[in-house]
């Protein structure tokens, strides 16, 4: 008997279609598995009645002899960063604490239209906010992958979709919803050996996530492959009148138009993306990756991106600053928590509200926020980024004269123990380092699993592409996902 | 230019977070460490580049100017910390 929790979205909702099993028995099968890791942490709320709810829907389609939705009975996790009606949705914090919204998220109505199920809120850094998923308020996620060195060291499950990504790497969940402001799809991805990818900016609906820095931020699918992240976009994805960004688009059946051939295909090399310091191990992956797209058909050129080192600074200060702005909300008024010390007045209950109910990496980002946007720095800072902003995307139209596509490494290692870098803010921002700047020009990328490194940690590779073009990007990363071959996945010690 | 105790009181007072001496001592140099990095975009010639504004080309929708939603007064209130006779209520601001 195959284990359920072994098959991804695709075998589940195929499995699930043909009556090879029964949605119940799937989602049966995923509750026990995340009741059994809570050593992980990697979720904030169970919520196995969603999920059952879901299966016994799909059953009940399916008796009757109805179409199935395309995710009928396909139990999922969802970030934090979600409002879901009903269901703490705090994005890791404790001024949200207990906040039960009374509106679902467009994304997550739309997975739930879909058929999907819920199995329970994920583990986040605290308002998205985090490479690593140690801002958490409700403590570190930890990643089911361990060094090879006989060492347990527990190690970080990236950020800040880290919840996301250790579930589905524990095969807690077949897929999960993440968000994206600087990487926060990608590097967990990469760091855990899954899939994941971020859209192109206004493909899914921001209404109902948490605001981190709203021209940043987007919504993406976690899942172990390609496919199944090509599975979750196409439901996730669509125009919503509630979000004024969203782009009035028809949703590409980008399932149906898999295509790992890249005959035809260029792709750029970035040269900027050589950074000092890499790991070998990063390199030679890289190389490999070349290889692969070769392999594929692709021709291979050298590009140059030259504004690439300015991408990481511009981006600490236009996320800082979204940030203040978007944060301003939490005021121990209308939500959440409230701190009214003895005597206090309103101007101080505010004071002390978000005092207690941020966490050390929030604050530290509220006041860098403040201070680009006050009185006389404004222009210095501020505009100063958005104007280098306005440059990086232009070296990205550049780039696209000579190729169709980029590759580059996801992150400039492999996954750190927690704590190594949580003194140092700018070694932690630096993980996003080849993530940002695709971010901050609002393209789709995808990181891909490319193999495991010497202590037998897995290794991702980064595809861009341009602005829409999510089947080139899904394209070329099945073409590597088929030459990577990568099967590794973490022993079960939770 | 230096971050110093002075001005991330005036900040930490702008953003409405309480902040003691201790954590002043604090964040302080690491505000100082975290803006001196940034300030390398200084280098960049922008003279002739305009601030993005849309990251994305995209056009601002219009709707007709009519009422699409409300009526839902206890939905709001719902989360309040403290909600009376149907209002969020607040420490007095008026003597």
């Amino acid at each position: 008997m195959t284990n359920l929790t072994d098959l991804g979205v695709r075998e589940l909702r195929d499995g699930i279609r043909a009556g090879t099993f029964s949605a119940r028995e799937v989602a049966d099968s995923f509750i026990v598995a995340v009741s059994k890791a809570k050593q992980l942490n990697a979720f904030l709320v169970e919520t196995p009645d969603h999920a059952i709810a879901a299966a016994k829907e799909a059953d009940a389609a399916r008796a009757a002899g109805e179409t199935l939705k395309p995710l009928a009975g396909v139990p999922i996790g969802m970030k934090d960063l979600f409002c879901t009606k009903g269901v703490q949705s705090a994005a890791a914090s404790h001024i949200l604490e207990g906040f039960k919204p009374e509106y679902e998220s467009t994304v997550s109505q739309r997975l739930w239209d879909a058929g999907a199920g819920m199995l329970g809120k994920l583990n986040m850094d605290q308002f998205a906010m985090g490479s690593s998923n140690e801002t958490s308020y409700f403590g570190n996620v930890i990643s089911p992958w361990r060094r090879a060195d006989g060492g347990n060291a527990p190690l970080a499950p990236g950020g800040s979709s880290g919840g996301s990504s250790a579930s589905i790497a524990a095969r807690l969940c077949p897929a999960a919803t993440g968000t994206d402001t600087g990487g926060s799809i990608r590097q967990p991805a990469a760091f855990t050996g899954i899939a994941g990818i971020k859209p192109t900016y206004g493909r899914c609906s921001r209404w109902g996530i948490i605001a981190f820095a709203s021209s940043l931020d987007q919504a993406g699918p976690m899942a172990r492959d390609v496919r199944d992240c090509a599975i979750m976009l196409e439901t996730m994805s669509g125009f919503d009148a509630k979000d004024s960004t969203s782009l009035q688009l028809d949703v590409p059946k980008w399932e149906a138009g898999l295509n790992a051939s890249l005959a035809g295909k260029r792709i750029g090399i970035p040269k900027e993306y050589r950074v000092d310091g890499m790991p070998p191990e990063i390199e030679a992956l890289w190389q490999q990756g070349i290889d692969w797209v070769k392999d594929a058909g692709a021709e291979v050129v050298e590009v140059s991106l030259p504004h690439t080192k300015y991408a990481l600074p511009a981006y600490y200060i236009i996320a800082p600053a979204e940030a203040s702005s978007n944060l301003a909300r939490y005021d121990g008024v209308r939500y959440g928590l409230r701190d009214l010390p003895e005597g206090a007045n309103l101007q101080e209950m505010y004071a002390a509200t978000r005092a207690a109910g941020f966490g050390a990496e929030v604050k530290r980002r509220i006041l860098i926020g403040t201070y680009v946007l006050s009185a006389g720095f404004y222009d210095a800072y501020y505009t100063q980024a958005q104007k280098v902003r306005t440059l990086i995307a232009r070296d990205f139209d550049r780039a696209w004269e000579t190729c169709d596509l980029l590759l580059t490494p996801t992150a400039p290692s492999a996954a750190f123990a927690l704590g190594e870098k949580s003194a140092d803010p700018i070694a932690m921002y630096l993980n996003d380092v080849f993530t940002v700047p695709s971010s901050l020009a609002g393209l789709p990328a995808m990181s891909v699993p490319g193999g495991l490194d010497k202590a037998g940690l897995p290794l991702g590779l980064q595809v861009i592409g341009k602005a829409l073009d999510e089947q080139g990007v899904l394209d070329a990363c099945l073409a590597i996902e088929e030459r990577a071959g990568f099967r590794a996945r973490p022993d079960a010690w939770w | 230019m230096s971050v110093d105790a002075a001005t991330v009181k005036k900040i930490a007072s702008l953003a409405r977070i309480a902040i003691t001496d201790e954590e002043v001592a604090k964040i302080a140099p690491e505000l100082d460490n975290i803006l001196g990095w940034i300030e390398q975009l200084g280098e960049v010639d922008t003279s002739s580049v305009e601030p993005m504004t849309a990251v994305i080309a995209n056009t601002l929708r219009l709707r007709d100017d009519v009422v699409t939603d409300g009526g839902k007064r206890d939905a709001v209130l719902a989360n309040a910390p403290q909600a009376e006779h149907g209002f969020f209520t607040v420490p007095k601001v008026i003597e």
